[in-house]
């Protein structure tokens, strides 16, 4: 932990118009580790990533990766730094062949020509790479996939690039037992090889499973981000749905409420402005 | 599902590695299979129809009626690749019939003016800018202000056919001079400049459809614009791109149509949109995007002309034959639904 985080946000702000999605959220993802960002429905995880991965701009705070502060304003800011997201059900183009998505927005070109070949060949490593088996034929549009493979092409789609932070979005959320265990295990299988992981979930086993850090999101802040060894499952569902569990989590005294009720009086001068824009 | 998912990893730890397999993989892009299955099924049709047309007459393989069968099918064919590349990102350009006529106007009217004396180039290049700003105007509707492509080329359609109107006052411009009327009239090598075009036009699409990144962008955009847009595909100027093509070469179309006739007519590419969707997907193009090819919107309009042409040297009826066409475009459709059916079912 005393190590520099490969991406660390500070104080992270994002509103949809009136709507304050993100509040001065912190958060740090080290290498070789995987970091499991966790929250109710509507807690801001996917704006989060997305803020990370160049979709949204952040309205407000920083973004340090390696240390240094950096910008992310579109994908391509976000893929230059090797960071890479899979998303739930939009990871890939059902049309395309598996070569094709992995190769999507980033085609190997010679001359004005794709470079079909150096595509395929560099998509059979990958895949060789992460131990996977399963796929009959690069050449096999997505579509004819099966659930799991779809995910672990997405996967591999995002380690193509000497990526250093991969972000999967639910990665598990469509399948079943069996695919599920592939999946995790293929997720740990990038940490040790030294990426660092950021999984969203819902489910708390898979987060057990394979998290070494636990990031709880509430309502938009950050309320606690600790080691997986050193909480609970209930801590973590009570985090997850009250804000704070024990003596974890947000205290109602900080003033970091979110402008129900307790935050108002003692709020700082800031935090009005945040709270008006609540309602 | 999972069991049988398992026995699928387990039989597949093998000796061979996906290393292996992707190698042994056919050499894609062009193999007979790849053909047949990527939107290229109206081959068959065609070859079947030129078999039957030259068993069942005396006239059909003579070079008169081949020339005048490509010569009609040319235009039709040039029309519906543009029509084909709106299609591939899951749109449709209404349009483009109103187009061929006021680019057709436009560059009759230009050498019409100026009797000859001008240069027809610049006639040509003046039609050829009037439909790339209609295609243009199409794009930025339905990529920037996100309206629903059918609505948008259903407006644009209107008001290209009033402008071509107003524009000629609803008369017909002509005679129009030799040096205009020599584009799609004159050949070369003993085959004509109209089908030369065609072919090149055909090969440059496809070419650009298949082997360039822009190609790749225009499938993943009509796949699944919204995960093209999160990879980092440019989806507006995908977009952009292919509706200003697709009122080029309709614009095209028009120009070689006014060229061929020998004359500016207002009314002229009436209908040719539906023609041109048509022969998309007797073609094998899919309305909801990022299936077809541009040799198979070829085959498909070749189909459509001939299909015309031995109608009309068997003598039979014509209103019959447009019932026939009708149904070949149900067949197309139908078929192509039984095939994407079958494909979810073997990958499920």
């Amino acid at each position: 932990m005393s190590a520099t985080p490969l991406l660390e946000l500070r104080g992270i702000d994002k509103s949809f118009g009136p709507v304050q999605v993100l509040r001065d959220v912190d958060f740090s993802v080290n290498p070789g580790e995987v970091t499991a960002l966790v929250g109710d429905n509507g807690a801001g995880k996917s704006t989060l990533v997305k803020c990370v991965a160049g979709i949204y701009s952040a309205d407000g705070g920083e973004v340090l990766f390696d240390g240094r502060p950096v910008h992310i304003h579109n994908p391509r800011d976000a893929a230059a730094l090797g960071i890479e997201v899979v998303y739930q059900d939009l990871a890939l183009c059902d049309n395309l062949d598996i070569v094709q998505n992995m190769f999507l927005g980033r085609e190997k070109r010679s001359g004005l020509v794709l470079d079909e070949p150096t595509m395929e060949q560099m998509a059979a490593e990958t895949l060789a790479g992460l131990s996977v088996r399963t796929v009959k034929s690069l050449r096999q549009h997505v579509s004819s996939l099966s659930g799991g493979q779809r995910q672990t092409v997405a996967i591999a789609k995002a380690v193509l690039w000497n990526s250093r932070i991969v972000i999967l979005d639910e990665p598990t959320a469509a399948l079943g037992v069996a695919q599920t265990a592939q999946v995790l295990e293929l997720v740990r299988r990038l940490a040790d090889n030294g990426l660092a992981v950021v999984l969203i979930s819902h489910n708390m086993n898979d987060v057990f499973a394979v998290s070494d850090q636990i990031a709880m999101l509430y309502l938009g802040q950050m309320v606690a981000q600790l080691r997986t060894s050193d909480v609970t499952h209930a801590q973590v569902v009570e985090l997850i749905t009250a804000g704070r569990s024990g003596g974890l989590g947000l205290t109602g005294e900080t003033g970091n409420g979110n402008g129900n009720g307790n935050g108002k009086q003692d709020s700082p001068p800031t935090e009005t402005t945040s709270a008006g824009a609540d309602r | 599902m999972t069991t049988r998912d398992r026995e699928v990893t387990e039989a597949a730890v093998g000796p061979e590695s996906p290393t292996g397999q992707g190698k042994t993989a056919e050499p894609e892009v062009l193999g007979l299979g790849s053909l047949l299955g990527r939107g290229f099924g109206g081959l068959p049709v065609l070859v079947l129809l030129v078999l039957g047309l030259s068993l069942a007459t005396d006239t059909f393989l003579t070079g008169t009626n081949l020339d005048n069968l490509g010569r009609q099918v040319s235009i039709y064919a040039i029309i519906a690749i543009g029509q084909l590349l709106v299609i591939l990102t899951a749109g449709i350009d209404l349009s483009v019939g109103s187009v061929v006529g006021l680019s057709g106007v436009i560059a009759a009217k230009a050498v019409f003016d100026t009797a000859g004396s001008g240069s027809v180039l610049l006639a040509v290049l003046l039609a050829l800018l009037a439909g790339a700003a209609i295609g243009l105007v199409n794009g930025v509707l339905v990529a920037i202000l996100k309206m629903p492509p059918f609505i948008v080329t259903l407006g644009t359609l209107g008001m290209a056919r009033g402008l071509t109107l107003l524009y000629t006052d609803g008369r017909t411009i002509q005679p129009l001079p030799r040096s205009f009327t020599s584009i799609a009239g004159g050949e070369f090598l003993g085959i004509a400049n109209l089908i030369w075009l065609t072919v090149l036009i055909a090969l440059l699409v496809g070419f650009g459809l298949r082997r360039t990144v822009w190609g790749r962008y225009v499938y993943a955009v009509g796949s699944n614009p919204e995960s093209a847009r999160l990879t980092g595909v440019p989806v507006r100027s995908v977009l952009l791109s292919v509706y200003a093509l697709a009122g080029t070469l309709a614009a095209l179309g028009g120009i070689l149509l006014a060229s061929r006739l020998g004359n500016g007519v207002p009314t002229a590419g009436t209908g040719y949109e539906l023609q041109a969707i048509a022969a998309c997907v007797i073609g094998g193009a899919s309305l909801f995007g990022a299936r077809g090819s541009a040799l198979g919107a070829l085959v498909g309009a070749l189909i459509v002309g001939l299909l015309n042409n031995g109608g009309t040297l068997l003598g039979i009826d014509p209103f019959w034959l447009q019932v026939a066409i009708g149904a070949l475009i149900l067949v197309a459709v139908g078929v192509d639904q039984l095939q994407g059916r079958r494909r979810v079912r073997r990958g499920a």
